[in-house]
């Protein structure tokens, strides 16, 4: 592997920047004549808007322009949309309201914008925001799913009526019902999983910036896909043509998810550039972001699992409930259905599943995909009913799972997933290992002298990342293709330049993705630059989510650099007089293979640009492109173990143990992958313990719109974490790897609720465990 | 934040000078509650008088049991003060644990007492010390100083300059944080005076703000143990109750963290 290739633990080139404060994101840029746009928010959840004054605003100092939804219409921008198809099982296509990017006639949420202001500085937009008055109808609102498909609640958008966007299914209901009825046993459940704000570092910010001799727009965005924003902002929002339109997305600072979607913001700073002759920048502040932002998970599921006589699984039912917030978003349909409802196997052979799940409006902000999207909510409801059976029927933990889990490959699951490897055993060995799990007993023993109830509890997680192929998703309703796209340009010195589709809003692609190049060609890591997030400088791609940079980005780098390899050694080959086949590329040279003849590598490359001595027919230069389209997706697993003390009388939860096994396939950088798994892990236990948006149930407002309420996790927080890898190379891909940016917050959840639940003996718990919460299940146990 | 004028005070004769000339003008000591609340537009001063730099107003003195600290002394100071810590250990824990570091450098002990946020620390601790509220116009006890939700006695442009104690034979705090804000969700202060008196206040638990709490004052002076703190009753129909905490939760806190301040002390 070399000190730079393939598995070196090679330190982020990037962070030197961001650590030392040089980072370039999109509130870093600047350009002449730039003005400050200010969103006039509404301020109910639900509300018919009577009338809209700016005269006032108009007059304030600095003010530039003030604009409207109106006019917004007028011009021909058009709705937001949400990408993936899904029609419930009725056959009826999802029934979705129209989203403006400035509201003009009903504002659905505490948040949704109904005017903009732009001035000469960011304060005085604010002040003239203020100054705008809005004359509102309030209406009943309803923040809750459950409730909002209750008979006579107020109805969001005519396009669906009682709230309902779909009723989907998947899986065989007959044959799950009957094979429950037939169960030795049935483990039920009600699972909710909780709804999280997303919280990046970095707020979203947006400058669009409008040249009128060109009729030309620039948007400088937060995004992690700038290529799909360009594309969604040209076809559907008719913002400009693709070729009128740049999108670039510069240093981003942590994404999530919540950065995937195209917001109203970055719409209207191009729009009000235009309309108002100078760059328009708008940068959010916190709690905007907290308003704003798509938000997370919000699932009620109920679920019943059913046992033979032998504790081998027979049938899955789950039925849930998700919220999808007032508005579609992008890709909000799919994280529900084909990203929730195909993971419900688990690890496990289950004949028969079926999963209904409805989709509803409410009036809170739109719900979309956050880190992990669908599969921590499958991987919850999974493993807190499998912990549950096991208590229920009275065998170990492990011993429920490993009766259960899948051990042959490739294997079907009844729910479109085809599990292509894995070794679920493997992973759960290591965890216990690692955790001393059969010393537990005395650890408990031990707290308990103390005063403090532990508890310790595992989660055997699977989930599904590079979601693809392109045809396949295409076929389930995906308006996009998944497949990505890299170009490897080695210049006349040899240095090397890779243009990739993805995106690197904190994955350190910047360094792993040079490391496939050093590894190739033998060249310095510091002669590789990985260029990416400018629609002016890479072609296309699909951008970074759902852990699809390593396994779909970088196989389309691997199939671009098998290109230039194949042209290289036939320069060498030529320039040596040797027989291309002969051709090997070792330490930065190119040399005939039992011999001592070479080439170094950037006398082949200036070979190639100077074209004076190339073979009879080649094209000058060595620059080469591909596209690269998943066969399957992959399927990382993994097994995590929790270890908790619970103090009774405060009902505050320790962490005191903290063990993750996880089956990434092959690793390019084991430490960006540690580091992947801790962040992913911490945002497990900020679910699990932590975090929660709160809606006020009656007028919809955000009652967690800052961190004086909303709790994100802090170091003191976390324990150390105990990370190990087994390894199963992914078949399906030529690097043999999975993915590893979701795992940590998929698996942790379900494995902490489980640990505590242990420790205080009552399984009625929902997250997040808060010390309230805690202290009143533990009281109820005891008593 | 909305525009506002910035006066560095170099006295206490001219913060009051300053603050008397606007309506709208504020004193910021430490600005850590001022502050946000302007970035958030819920404030907007017209200007604003910083006493952090007026020397009358600084420091930390320990005269035989008496206890003095400057209004403008921050909690850093007051956590690492080596006399202050031979006197009154308590109080240095307590202003160990406010915040985190950027603001205990900058937060002062006057402007918490001012602002008399209900889940603030040092309230608790000057109600269960019996302090003395050193203002630029006269004295107030402690009992007459909190009010309400950030309420106090304190006249329109008063400053408080000092506060003032007897050193406890003992005393603790014992505090649970809020998970989200850090904040005080239950903060007890226990203090035995060395005639045997005892005082003991609450923080972040009141729905009025710091309180003291007769039941286990009664019942600490009678028996001053762990024990005796964990048999009060703590009525939860005065505290309390939010997304974070019920009343009822809260009550439980106090309770506890009423016990483990004693066991501390």
């Amino acid at each position: 592997m070399g000190v730079e290739g393939i598995g070196a633990r090679v330190a982020r080139k990037e962070d030197k920047r961001f650590l030392m404060g040089q980072g370039r994101y999109t509130d870093d840029m600047s350009v002449p004549g730039m003005r400050y746009a200010a969103f006039v928010r509404s301020p109910h959840a639900h509300a018919k808007i009577r009338s809209l004054d700016t005269s006032a605003a108009e007059e304030m100092p600095g003010v530039i322009a003030v604009l409207n939804g109106k006019q917004m219409l007028d011009d021909g921008i058009g709705n937001l949309i949400c990408g993936w198809m899904i029609h419930s099982k009725d056959g009826s296509p999802m029934k979705m309201g129209a989203w403006r990017p400035i509201a003009h006639e009903t504002v659905r949420y505490v948040g949704d914008a109904v005017a903009v202001v732009v001035a000469d500085t960011m304060g005085e937009a604010r002040d003239a925001a203020e100054a705008v008055v809005v004359d509102y109808d309030v209406l009943p609102a309803v923040t809750d799913a459950v409730k909002a498909l209750e008979a006579g609640q107020p109805q969001l958008h005519p396009e669906a009526p009682g709230n309902l966007i779909y009723d989907w299914q998947i899986g065989d209901g007959d044959a799950t019902d009957a094979a429950i009825a037939a169960a030795a046993h049935v483990t039920e459940m009600k699972i909710i999983n909780n709804r999280l704000a997303p919280n990046p570092m970095e707020p979203r910010a947006a400058l669009g910036i409008y040249d009128s001799a060109e009729d030309h727009y620039t948007c400088y965005t937060t995004s992690q896909n700038p290529h799909v924003a360009r594309l969604v902002m040209s076809a559907f929002y008719n913002v400009a043509p693709e070729n009128k339109l740049r999108v670039i997305a510069p240093d981003v600072g942590g994404g999530f998810g919540s950065k995937i979607y195209i917001y109203p913001e970055e719409i209207v700073c191009l729009w009000a550039s235009k309309r108002s002759g100078v760059p328009v920048k708008w940068t959010c502040d916190r709690t905007e972001a907290f308003l704003t932002d798509a938000h997370g998970r919000d699932h009620v599921s109920t679920v019943k699992m059913a046992f033979d006589a032998n504790n081998r699984i027979t049938a899955l039912k789950v039925d849930t409930i998700a919220n999808f917030g007032a508005y579609m978003s992008l890709f909000s349909s799919a994280v529900p259905t084909y990203l929730y409802a195909t993971l419900l196997s688990g690890q496990y052979a289950i004949p028969a599943i079926h999963a209904n799940v409805r989709a509803v409006y409410t009036n809170t902000v739109a719900v979309d995909a956050y880190r992990g999207a669908g599969r921590p909510e499958a991987t919850y409801l999974l493993e807190r009913t499998m912990e549950t059976a096991a208590r229920e029927l009275g065998v170990s933990p492990a011993e429920l799972r490993r009766a259960n889990f899948i051990r042959t490959f490739p294997y079907q699951t009844p729910v479109i997933m085809n599990y292509d490897a894995g070794d679920y055993e493997a992973s759960l060995e290591a965890a216990m290992q690692a955790a001393d799990w059969n010393g537990f007993p005395a650890r408990k023993a031990e707290a308990a002298s103390r005063g403090m109830k532990r508890g310790i509890g595992m989660s055997c997680y699977i989930e599904a990342c590079g979601i693809a192929p392109s045809a396949a998703v295409g076929s389930l309703g995906a308006g996009v293709g998944l497949w990505e796209s890299a170009e490897v340009r080695v210049n006349a010195v040899g240095t090397i330049e890779v243009l990739t589709g993805s995106h690197s809003h904190g994955q350190g692609h910047e360094t792993t993705f040079a490391q496939l190049v050093a590894d190739r060609f033998g060249v310095p890591i510091d002669s590789v630059s990985i260029v990416h997030g400018d629609t002016d400088k890479v072609q296309m791609g699909m951008g970074t989510y759902g852990s699809r940079s390593g396994a779909v980005g970088m196989s389309a780098i691997v199939k671009a650099l098998d290109k230039v390899e194949a042209k290289a050694k036939k320069i060498a080959a030529h320039l040596m007089e040797a027989d291309e086949s002969d051709i090997v590329i070792e330490n930065g040279a190119l040399k005939v293979a039992g011999t001592d003849k070479t080439v170094p590598w950037f006398q082949m490359a200036l070979a190639a640009y100077t074209a004076h001595n190339l073979p009879s027919g080649m094209e000058p230069g060595l620059k080469e492109g591909a596209f690269y389209d998943p066969a399957n997706f992959t399927f990382p697993a993994g097994c995590y173990i929790a270890e908790v003390e619970v103090d009774p009388e405060t009902g505050k939860t320790k962490i005191v143990q903290f063990v993750a096994a996880d089956d990434f396939g092959n690793i390019i950088n084991p430490m960006i992958v540690e580091g992947q798994v801790h962040g992913g892990i911490a945002q497990g236990i900020g679910q699990a313990l932590l975090e929660g948006v709160h809606y006020d149930p009656d007028t919809g407002q955000l009652l967690t719109a800052s961190y004086m309420d909303y709790t994100m996790p802090r170091a003191d927080d976390l324990p150390s974490f105990n990370v190990s890898h087994q390894v199963t190379p992914c078949p399906n891909n030529p690097l043999g790897i999975k993915g590893c940016g979701e795992a940590g917050a998929i698996g942790s959840p379900p494995a902490l609720m489980n640990a505590i639940t242990d420790a205080i003996g009552n399984n009625d718990l929902t997250m997040p465990a808060t010390p309230q919460k805690v202290w009143a299940a533990a009281r109820l146990a005891a008593n | 934040m909305y525009a506002t004028n910035y006066h560095r005070a170099s006295s206490i004769t001219d913060a009051v000078k300053q603050q008397s000339s606007s309506d709208e003008a504020k004193y910021v000591s430490g600005g850590m509650t001022l502050i946000p609340t302007m970035k958030q537009r819920l404030a907007a001063p017209s200007d604003l008088v910083d006493l952090r730099h007026i020397a009358e107003m600084k420091g930390i003195s320990v005269n035989g049991s008496r206890v003095r600290i400057g209004a403008g002394t921050t909690h850093a100071e007051v956590a690492t003060s080596a006399e202050l810590k031979a006197a009154c250990p308590a109080i240095c824990h307590l202003a160990s644990h406010i915040g985190d570091p950027h603001v205990r450098h900058m937060g002062t002990i006057g402007g918490s007492i001012a602002n008399n946020d209900p889940a603030a620390d040092y309230p608790s601790a000057m109600l269960a010390l019996g302090a003395t509220i050193v203002t630029n116009a006269r004295e107030i006890p402690t009992d007459d100083f909190f009010t309400g939700l950030f309420e106090t006695a304190l006249e329109e442009g008063e400053i408080i300059v000092a506060v003032t104690f007897d050193a406890p034979a003992r005393a603790a705090y014992s505090k649970f944080p809020n998970p989200a804000s850090r904040y005080a969700m239950a903060g007890v202060f226990v203090a035995k005076r060395a005639d045997g008196g005892v005082r003991v206040a609450v923080t972040g638990a009141g729905s009025n703000g710091v309180f003291r709490h007769a039941g286990l004052e009664d019942a600490l002076a009678a028996n001053w143990s762990a024990d005796a703190a964990a048999g009060v009753d703590v009525d939860a129909s005065d505290l309390l109750s939010d997304i974070h905490g019920s009343a009822e939760y809260r009550a439980n806190l106090v309770k506890v963290m009423a016990k483990r301040a004693v066991a501390a002390a």
